[in-house]
């Protein structure tokens, strides 16, 4: 399994980087930890005459916990956001999501920055971001601006960034300790996509739910949000099944999957209100 | 494609070459070294046969360009031997505990298990399994496997007292 060949760039900073991709265009793709591109590379579904690691860009690394917001550099990996006790501290829903996603040497390298931009609807840190209100910030040729994660995807593997755009950056709301939180996971096995997950936080008066791979994009409910928000988790559950769009693959049928979502968030719910202040 | 000039260090010794930016670490390392330690098992990063050490980080070497690990530090079972290229400790409890069977999976099960001691030197059972969830074995069941780490833990721990 030897991919297409490739030239390679390892850009020092977001402005060079930017350069690379427009000079490029559609023949160029950056790479982050790489354990989503390459192996589409190695099947040969994913060919570029360019390959632009971010590995040394300073400004995309970094972790940065606020008393309001937690900033995330889009190339921390999934083991550095494990590792990290003050962000645990701050959200402890980041770590309880980032140990369920794939096996420890994906985490050393995968990053979350990759794994909110790729927009596979099977990767759980999008939902997670829905779920706590996070921001992107994208930098690009005309400079930069920032999208909502709710407002962020638009189809499997479709989001609201350009060609020439990078993720740079995540910026995430404290939610304040009386708020509790879960992730809940259902996959076939340890290192799997979800068959279903649900992100939950809940206290202080308010709600909010998404869930994963329930459809093209990761889900986030309005109308379950209020409902849980306002006590009634029957609705909450329904307002969600509502919103989810499941379709029939190899981790089961329609009717199966719902089921499992239901039960996920159920009990996502259940331990973030055992978990509220 | 041309080739790179690609410099990292393996096993301690500064190696140098010549490879095209989509050669994989584990073909460099088994075709172009001859380091043939790591193996190729499934190739698509679920195995973790071919795991190596780079940087501090336990990595499938199958899922990893070369020209990423240009400048790096690269450790395989080779490179966890006793300097008079006797058996390391968790080698030698992967010998005496039967943590192996076929041994293919083995120089990715020990090179994993070297960076998880080093990050948590007296793990639980548990830990170990979660923390050795990306090496498949189909041999042994994992039990031979589990102890030999637990045991290698124990050994190094005691080395290391008895050093201080």
């Amino acid at each position: 399994m030897i991919p297409a060949g490739f030239e390679y760039h390892r850009p020092g900073d977001i402005a060079s980087a930017i350069g690379i991709l427009q000079e490029h265009g559609d023949e160029a793709r950056v790479l982050a930890g790489g354990h989503s591109l390459i192996p589409m590379m190695k099947l040969r579904m994913a060919e570029m005459g360019h390959l632009v690691d971010l590995q040394a860009i300073e400004e995309l690394k970094g972790i940065e916990v606020g008393a309001d917001t937690v900033s995330l550099g889009a190339m921390v990996t999934q083991h550095e956001l494990i590792t990290h006790d003050g962000l645990a501290s701050a959200i402890p829903l980041i770590r309880e999501a980032a140990l369920q996603i794939a096996d420890p040497q994906v985490r050393y390298v995968g990053t979350v920055g990759g794994n909110v931009a790729n927009g596979d609807p099977g990767n759980d840190m999008p939902g997670l971001m829905q779920c706590l209100n996070a921001t992107f910030d994208l930098s690009g040729p005309d400079g930069n601006r920032s999208v909502a994660a709710r407002d962020f995807y638009e189809a499997a593997y479709f989001t609201a960034r350009e060609d020439e755009e990078i993720l740079t950056r995540i910026h995430i709301p404290v939610p304040g300790a009386a708020v509790g939180q879960a992730y809940e996971k259902q996959k076939r096995k340890i290192g799997d996509y979800a068959t279903a997950a649900a992100a939950v936080m809940v206290g202080n008066g308010t709600a909010s739910v998404a869930m994963t791979n329930l459809a093209d994009t990761p889900v986030w409910s309005e109308g379950a949000s209020a409902a849980l928000a306002s006590g009634d988790v029957e609705g909450c559950v329904a307002a969600m099944l509502d919103a989810i769009d499941p379709v029939a693959d190899n981790r089961g049928p329609v009717e199966f999957k719902k089921h499992v979502a239901a039960v996920m968030l159920r009990r996502a719910i259940d331990r973030a209100q055992s978990r509220a202040g | 494609m041309s080739k790179m000039h690609v410099k990292l260090t393996v096993n301690g010794k500064q190696v140098e070459g010549l490879a095209e930016p989509r050669t994989l670490l584990i073909h460099f390392l088994r075709e172009d070294l001859k380091i043939t330690g790591p193996h190729i098992g499934c190739e698509t990063s679920h195995c973790g046969a071919c795991t190596v050490d780079i940087d501090g980080k336990s990595v499938k070497s199958c899922t990893t360009f070369v020209a990423q690990v240009n400048g790096a530090d690269v450790t395989t079972v080779e490179g966890l031997t006793n300097e008079d290229g006797s058996l390391g400790v968790i080698q030698e409890m992967f010998r005496e505990h039967h943590g192996l069977q076929c041994g293919f999976c083995t120089p990715g099960m020990i090179t994993r298990a070297h960076r998880l001691l080093q990050e948590n030197p007296n793990p639980t059972e548990e830990d170990i399994r979660f923390g050795m969830a990306g090496n498949l074995c189909r041999c042994t069941g994992y039990q031979n496997i589990v102890k030999a780490i637990s045991a290698s833990a124990d050994m190094l721990n005691a080395q290391k007292e008895a050093a201080e």
